[in-house]
């Protein structure tokens, strides 16, 4: 029962969290804080009294009709991304603390909810449960994009439900397809993820049914063509919203392709390895040709994300350990270095009240913490050596390079992009003649550096040793990529 | 008349006892609380009998009503529309000249003609719970003595239903020159099994039919519908919606459980086409709508759409009740989920202004304003657009199963299709509701107590039926498992 109460903490925590706004206007941060440090310590709790690879499992009859289960399951994959998932959280509340000042119950309330979706995302091991986690948590990202987004926040938000509701659409004919499938070649009802693991299906129907899951994922990665939503969702999106969207919520789409798509459909997959590879690598390389031509400061993070998650996409089906592995250790480290930049945006926002970066410049001077910090993620961000994102980025080409030589360095130009876009953010903002139009700025407070600072030990701890992310994930990883050149 | 027909008949007594109370009373004491008291009353005295019976054998009272499961599930959903119907139009009527008593005798009068029709097993008794039922309603539409809408509704209704009930008796008449039997029973054994491209057979059941698309609201026999669910008042609307719709499904369904009358090729194409266009055009009409009721309208034809999915599966399946449960869990949800939005639009419509809370302009910023309503309304909307958590996906889901296991996949690409165009107006409504400001504007009346109680209940089960469905699997089942077919 662990996990369920533990989702079912957060539900409630959100509650209450926004009936408590009733007693004062300020109390619902607090709870939205001390729910999410519980929830944290619990999954703390777990990963330590557990011991691999599955550390917690709940499992009970939910609709017996249709032999559906409520099955939650923590393996190393999933520990991993439902604490990045609870950190990025506390990031994100951090982030808000002072920028939310209207309805801040209701915000809370999806804040925490969004959060409870995505964690149940990570540990539902029933395809039901699944598709249900997978829609809870976007009505509530809907509302914070809708509610509290910037100034064309209507269209963003209708554009981003409308993009992940379709696709939740094909994955959820995808699923009763495949479900059928299994009960007419097995006789049995399930959506059971163990059961339908062996399912036998005719290939030309897997077909289909894999590119039901693939796209409903692509759409969440996301990867080019089905991107267009993340940059205006992210960019109207308030800071919080736009840490959790980037640091998580694009985690969820790269979770379906290793937890489903490969696993389920092996065959089916692996002929589709070569459309998925090309368009890991254009999302990469278009991602980054897009980020270095905005002028707005989050639009520019919101593309690099782009460009970052195809190299996610391109580990995956490069079907090899090494690439995978590369993939996993990406998603972490874009986790951490985008939710900063994201929170670094905000914080800009918050005190110069825009987000194009020809009205900042020379901000070092001001605020030379921020600049400091803003330092650090850029580089990140562009793949030095000794931080997360080049050991992701660094194992994913290492991977591919064995299996198509012209689609891997195409993606590695991606990599001088990155260089090219990052250091244009860090000059266009923080260097250069100080903006006169700017007199005087906050610096980061404690407050902001705690979370800054923790984020920063991440990617080095990432970066330097990797090894320990790689054996937690290692045996969902096992098995991948058996037996094929 | 023997003593079980007495028995089984109990419900019908009851409630026809109950019109001929009310009449008696509303002579001689005129009181509107009376009469919604003796509403309810009547309706619960009803519901329980019905409840009583539910284990009894199915019963054939002289050929011309089948008193068995089935029926009594029908039964149910129309007394619970009834009353919820009731206590709505209690308060909505309050303020508006005119005498509102008849109302409610015409209400039961109506429900008493559904539930005919729930239970015909004989042409003849279509006819006379079809014209109960409608001639009742041509009353409820044009209730309103006041403005001109209500009026114009009125007329379209009755002439346009006037002239579907007259296509479809003409139907019934070919149907009997073919055979010579109005019985369903009859009309399903082998010796009357036609060839299927006998004139007048065929000529019958196609003017049965379009009367049957006509009073369903399918795409093209709708363009009544968004006219007459406008000018009507709220609670009559919400009652048109799925009583009157609820009553003609359930004489269609069991006439092609019992008869052959899917296996005519003619029928069976028609009404594919006739649900392919009713999910595509319903759903595409609704779109640009920006008053509330003609966009419900609109939606209830899609719906109504779908859940054809559940009538053509009768004849794919092997076993049709599984048809017939996947239906009736839809046809549930659909009722619960309607009569929640046009109850959230009865309570908001004041008296003092022309119209009813039916622009769009009447919802902005009603989750400032009036929270409970707008949380009870987006749970509605929720539902329908068919969000998980809420019985709108249960039933969907219902459907999806449904098709994918008779693989009936042009219907469910249209479903899933129609359920993507759908996103975009539902959650456009949530978006108006969740903008601030719109206090000037239509001025809403203070919702009464009884209503608001009706609406959380309905509230509290879209989401409870959602969450753990098997009560409601299983109650279906158990009842529909004893009709035999």
């Amino acid at each position: 029962m662990n996990l369920l109460a533990l989702i079912v903490l957060m539900l409630a925590g959100g509650g209450i969290a926004w009936i408590s706004e009733r007693f004062n206007p300020k109390a619902p941060r607090w709870v939205a804080l001390l729910v999410l440090l519980a929830a944290g310590l619990w999954v703390i709790g777990l990963w330590v009294s557990g011991d691999g690879p599955i550390y917690a499992e709940t499992k009970f009859p939910w609709i017996a009709r249709f032999g559906i289960s409520v099955y939650l399951s923590l393996d190393g994959l999933s520990l991993m991304l439902v604490v990045l998932t609870l950190f990025l959280g506390l990031v994100a509340i951090a982030s808000s603390w002072s920028e939310i000042r209207e309805r801040t119950g209701f915000f809370q309330f999806n804040l925490i909810w969004t959060l409870a979706g995505v964690v149940g995302v990570f540990t539902a091991l029933d395809l039901f449960l699944f598709f249900l986690f997978w829609e809870v948590m976007l009505i509530p990202m809907y509302f914070l994009i809708a509610i509290w987004g910037h100034e064309n926040r209507g269209y963003a938000a209708m554009k981003f439900f409308l993009f992940t509701q379709v696709s939740g659409l094909l994955m959820l004919l995808a699923i009763v397809a495949l479900v059928y499938q299994n009960y007419a070649s097995s006789g049995v009802l399930t959506f059971d993820y163990q059961a339908l693991l062996g399912a036998e299906i005719d290939p030309d129907i897997a077909f289909w049914i894999m590119l039901g899951f693939f796209v409903a994922f692509v759409v969440k990665l996301p990867g080019v063509p089905f991107h267009t939503w993340l940059p205006d969702a992210h960019t109207q999106a308030p800071t919080a919203g736009s840490v959790i969207l980037a640091g998580i919520m694009l985690k969820t789409g790269a979770y379906g392709l290793i937890r489903f798509v490969v696993p389920l459909f092996p065959e089916a997959a692996l002929d589709f390895r070569w459309p998925a590879m090309t368009l890991g690598a254009v999302s990469v390389v278009y991602g980054g040709y897009m980020a270095f031509s905005q002028s707005d400061f989050k639009r520019l993070v919101a593309y690099s994300s782009v460009s970052h998650m195809g190299f996610v996409l391109l580990g995956i089906f490069a079907w090899n350990q090494l690439a995978l592995q590369g993939s996993v250790v990406q998603m972490l480290a874009h986790g951490f270095s985008s939710a900063a930049l994201f929170m670094l945006a905000g914080a800009l926002q918050e005190r110069l009240h825009t987000r194009e970066m020809s009205d900042m410049g020379g901000l070092w001077v001001r605020a030379p913490r921020m600049g400091v910090i803003a330092l650090f993620f850029v580089v990140a961000s562009l793949g030095m050596p000794g931080l997360g994102t080049f050991v992701g980025e660094f194992l994913v080409l290492l991977g591919a390079f064995q299996v198509n030589v012209t689609v891997t360095v195409v993606a590695a130009i991606g990599i001088v992009i990155a260089a090219v876009y990052s250091l244009s953010l860090m000059q266009r903002s923080f260097q250069g003649p100080p903006n006169a139009d700017v007199a005087a700025m906050a610096d980061f407070g404690v407050r902001e550096m705690t979370m800054m600072l923790l984020m920063a030990i991440a990617l080095v701890w990432l970066g330097i040793f990797p090894q320990g992310v790689l054996d937690m994930a290692a045996p969902t990883l096992a098995g991948f990529g058996v037996g094929v050149p | 008349m023997s003593r079980q027909d007495f028995f089984v008949l109990a419900p019908y007594l009851a409630i026809a006892g109950g019109v001929v109370l009310m009449l008696l009373l509303v002579s001689f004491w005129r009181s509107v609380r009376v009469m919604v008291t003796m509403t309810v009353l009547v309706m619960l005295v009803t519901l329980g009998l019905v409840v009583a019976n539910i284990d009894n054998p199915p019963h054939l009272v002289s050929g011309f009503l089948l008193i068995d499961g089935y029926a009594a599930l029908f039964n149910i959903m129309f007394v619970i529309a009834a009353i919820v119907t009731a206590l709505l139009a209690y308060g909505y009527m309050r303020g508006r000249s005119g005498e509102p008593e008849e109302f409610y005798l015409l209400l039961v009068v109506a429900t008493l003609g559904a539930m005919t029709m729930a239970a015909a097993h004989h042409f003849a008794a279509v006819l006379l719970g079809l014209e109960i039922l409608s001639i009742s309603l041509y009353v409820l539409i044009g209730y309103s003595e006041e403005g001109h809408p209500p009026l114009e509704a009125a007329l379209k209704y009755l002439v346009l239903s006037g002239v579907a009930s007259t296509t479809m008796l003409f139907g019934m008449a070919l149907i009997y020159n073919a055979t010579g039997t109005l019985v369903f029973s009859e009309l399903g054994q082998s010796e009357f099994s036609l060839p299927r491209d006998e004139l007048y057979y065929v000529a019958g059941h196609g003017l049965l039919f379009a009367g049957i698309a006509f009073k369903l609201s399918l795409v093209p026999f709708h363009m009544w519908t968004p006219d007459v669910y406008q000018g009507a008042p709220a609670p009559v609307t919400g009652y048109l919606a799925t009583v009157s719709k609820g009553a003609v499904f359930a004489f269609v369904l069991r006439y092609a459980l019992i008869t052959d009358v899917l296996e005519i090729p003619v029928v069976s194409t028609v009404l594919l086409m006739f649900a392919v266009l009713s999910m595509l055009g319903g759903n595409l009409l609704a779109l640009m709508q920006n008053n509330v009721k003609r966009l419900l309208a609109y939606s209830s034809i899609a719906h109504i759409g779908y859940l054809l999915i559940g009538l053509l599966a009768v004849a794919v399946l092997a076993d049709g009740l599984i048809a017939v449960e996947a239906s009736l869990i839809y046809l549930a949800g659909y009722f619960l989920m309607t009569l929640a939005a046009f109850g959230v639009v009865s309570v908001l419509s004041s008296a003092s202004e022309e119209v009813d809370a039916e622009h769009i302009d009447a919802f902005v910023g009603l989750f400032w304003r009036k929270p409970l309503c707008a949380v009870i309304m987006t749970t509605a909307l929720l539902s329908l657009t068919g969000i998980p958590l809420t019985v709108g996906f249960v039933a969907k889901f219902y459907m999806l199963a449904t098709g994918a296991e008779g693989g009936m996949w042009l219907l469910l690409w249209t479903l899933v299709i129609g359920s993507a165009i759908a996103v975009y107006y539902y959650m456009r409504v949530i978006f108006t509701m969740v903008r601030p400001g719109g206090d000037a504007g239509y001025a809403h009346s203070s919702p009464r107590v009884e209503g608001m109680a009706v609406l959380v209940v309905i509230g509290i089960s879209l989401i409870g039926f959602g969450v753990y469905p098997s009560p409601l699997i299983d109650f279906v089942r158990s009842l529909i498992g004893i009709t035999g077919g």
